[in-house]
């Protein structure tokens, strides 16, 4: 079953109770949340998203609630809890939705260790993956969302799950892209076909918004990707598009730097980057406009086929 | 759901998937992840559970076997560091288990070390650890102020390139505390951890087992309360069967260190929570422990609520109440009224009021 099937009241309704599951990727996701906005962001994102049998376990059970206290009247604050505890600090009511996916990924990155974790989006064509690492404002999102309407298999815009056996592949933690600012307008002019959820202004990040994954892209989760190559996008306003050739002992020390478990994993987290890097060509990538960019990948696709 | 399993030998009845996602999570806000595998290890297996769960059972293990490892470098590190001090140097708690191979140690992940120096070799000790990259991260001159005039040890020290963290005491509970201990006391009863450095040293087994009751009254943090009480708990299992009259040796050094009243509460919750362990003969003993019964029911009723599981599938209605009123009680403990008001007003200021703006843990998308 479809969350579609189960419509927006029920939806609400096992949201508010807290017996709300989904399935993302490898991963059964509990979701509980009283706030009206939490409801109406998962029943647009994740419709296309199957809700596993109750008898399912599920591996993270996220509650995003309002803040009790005086705050509740003044100025009303949404937490995050996880294992009932709170994780972030509050943060304005208004803020909730994307709260519930930072939590997400919060939960993801602090415990699933089974996979060797990269702060990288990773797109997928003919079987083969481009890891998309994210220093801060290098652009991954927009790349990401836009190269995914463009011929190009979501498999996850946050967080690359790399198998931990050395084959290099990569599951699917397909999700709704998070954008922020100006590429929400970007995308929107882009991908004029594309579903994003309202926009919430001032956050810690600026203005964010959630463009839902392509239903196709959806319905593939569960099909790894094997990775090909790396490549550290940088979008440079005015720029040309440039593909230069990296070396992949400088790739796999920016790697580890925006891994989240490389720490926790030693010196197997260490082999395992390795085993990764080394299947795949490294580059950096700057560009200006996401036209150039399709291109520039498509050369890419077509010279690995 | 999680404390009852220690005293049996199966689980309780097939579990189904939110049982077992109940489990989990009880044992994660425990701290106890890798002891519940060794624990599913030792009785029936880690292949009878599901797979998911077992998964993320078989991940506990790993990282706390991963911790160890870690643990002991950095062990070596601080050792090496330590050694232009003259005094000697006390591993206490996880460390020390691990350092002594009890087993206690088994699945238990450690967040800091912490080391015991004579009070008079503080500034030393500090000083050859600060040479070997420990440094304080803590720049609020209150708390500096606070830690170093009034605890037991000083501002936590964290390494600067491997982010590890000591915490340097020279005693192991305040010296304004109703249970002050006189650090130099322990010191003289400590014990070598092996024959190669006479300096390096461990508590003696009773101190050992009266640190552990002590610190989980003191500190006021529940969320490792059953960790800890496991932890003593073991002590006490494996130093019963090798030291001579251990038991009477207990009771004695309790008085001695005027620690009976925490001796108690942790005992009357190990035979509440794990089945019985006070020897027959030392029964009496024990009972004589406990405080005049207005405070002993009170406790025992705080305590039965503050030691579960912080999880909601735990969670029963004034768990809450009774965690904030023993946090309370800890400080109470430690510092006399006049000290301890100011002190926790202006906590409560910079709770609401912080000068800058907190570190947010990192993960966003």
């Amino acid at each position: 079953m479809m969350l579609r099937d189960l419509g927006a009241a029920e939806c609400a309704g096992r949201l508010r109770d807290g017996r709300l599951r989904l399935r993302t990727g490898p991963f059964v996701m509990q979701l509980q949340s009283p706030v009206a906005e939490v409801a109406a962001g998962v029943s647009l994102l994740y419709a296309d998203y199957p809700v596993p049998e109750p008898a399912e376990f599920a591996d993270f059970s996220l509650q995003v609630m309002r803040s009790g206290g005086l705050r509740r009247w003044i100025k009303p604050q949404a937490r995050f809890f996880y294992d009932g505890q709170p994780v972030f600090e509050p943060m304005a009511l208004d803020h909730a939705y994307p709260l519930l996916e930072w939590s997400m990924n919060w939960c993801v990155a602090s415990q699933a260790h089974q996979y060797l974790l990269l702060h990288a989006a990773v797109i997928e064509r003919n079987g083969l993956a481009v890891i998309l690492p994210a220093p801060p404002g290098s652009g991954k999102s927009t790349l990401c969302a836009g190269l995914i309407h463009a011929g190009w298999r979501l498999v996850s815009d946050e967080m690359a799950l790399v198998e931990r056996d050395g084959s290099g592949r990569i599951w699917p933690l397909c999700r709704p892209v998070s954008l922020k600012n100006r590429s929400i307008d970007v995308m929107r002019a882009w991908a004029p076909q594309a579903v994003f959820n309202r926009v919430t202004v001032n956050t810690t990040k600026g203005n964010v918004t959630h463009m839902q994954a392509p239903a196709a892209h959806v319905a593939r989760m569960h099909e790894p990707a094997v990775a090909r190559w790396v490549v550290f996008p940088r979008w440079q306003q005015g720029s040309a598009p440039v593909l230069s050739p990296r070396s992949r002992a400088a790739s796999v020390i920016e790697l580890a730097r925006n891994a989240f478990n490389y720490a926790q994993l030693g010196e197997q987290g260490f082999h395992r980057l390795v085993d990764l890097v080394r299947g795949c060509d490294c580059h950096d990538f700057r560009y200006a406009s996401l036209d150039d960019a399709v291109k520039v990948f498509d050369r890419l696709a077509a010279e690995a086929a | 759901m999680l404390s009852p399993l220690w005293r049996r030998q199966a689980l309780p009845a097939p579990l189904d998937a939110d049982d077992w996602a109940d489990l989990l999570g009880q044992a994660r806000s425990s701290l106890l992840g890798a002891r519940l595998a060794l624990w599913l290890q030792a009785h029936g297996g880690l292949e009878a559970v599901p797979e998911r769960p077992r998964s993320y059972l078989r991940l506990a293990l790993d990282i706390a076997q991963r911790h160890h490892g870690l643990a002991r470098q950095e062990m070596l590190r601080m050792r090496a560091a330590l050694r232009r001090i003259d005094g000697p140097v006390l591993v206490l708690k996880g460390g020390a288990y691990l350092a002594t191979g009890l087993p206690a140690a088994a699945g238990r992940t450690l967040s800091d070390i912490d080391l015991l120096v004579p009070r008079d070799q503080l500034d030393e000790a500090e000083s050859a650890l600060l040479a070997g990259g420990w440094i304080a991260q803590e720049r609020d001159a209150y708390n500096q102020r606070y830690y170093r005039q009034w605890m037991h040890e000083i501002p936590p020290l964290t390494h600067v390139q491997r982010g590890t963290v000591i915490d340097l005491h020279h005693t192991i509970t305040a010296p304004t505390s109703s249970f002050a201990v006189d650090g130099a006391a322990l010191i003289a009863a400590s014990r070598a951890v092996d024959a190669t450095d006479p300096r390096w040293r461990v508590l003696q087994p009773v101190d050992m087992v009266l640190h552990s009751a002590v610190h989980l009254f003191q500190e006021g943090e529940f969320d490792h309360g059953l960790r800890d009480l496991l932890d003593m708990d073991w002590l006490l299992q494996h130093f019963e069967t090798r030291e001579p009259d251990f038991w009477p040796q207990l009771l004695a050094r309790a008085a001695g260190l005027r620690l009976q009243v925490p001796l108690h509460h942790a005992l009357h919750h190990i035979e509440r929570l794990f089945g019985p362990r006070v020897p027959a003969g030392q029964r009496a003993a024990v009972v004589a422990l406990a405080p005049a019964w207005p405070q002993r029911t009170l406790m025992a009723c705080l305590l039965e609520r503050a030691l579960r599981p912080m999880h909601p599938s735990a969670a029963q209605g004034g768990d809450g109440l009774a965690r904030s009123l023993l946090y309370l009680r800890s400080h109470w403990l430690r510092m006399p009224m006049h000290l301890l008001l100011p002190h926790l007003l202006r906590k409560a200021w910079m709770r609401h009021f912080p000068d800058d703006e907190g570190d947010q843990p990192a993960v966003r998308g």
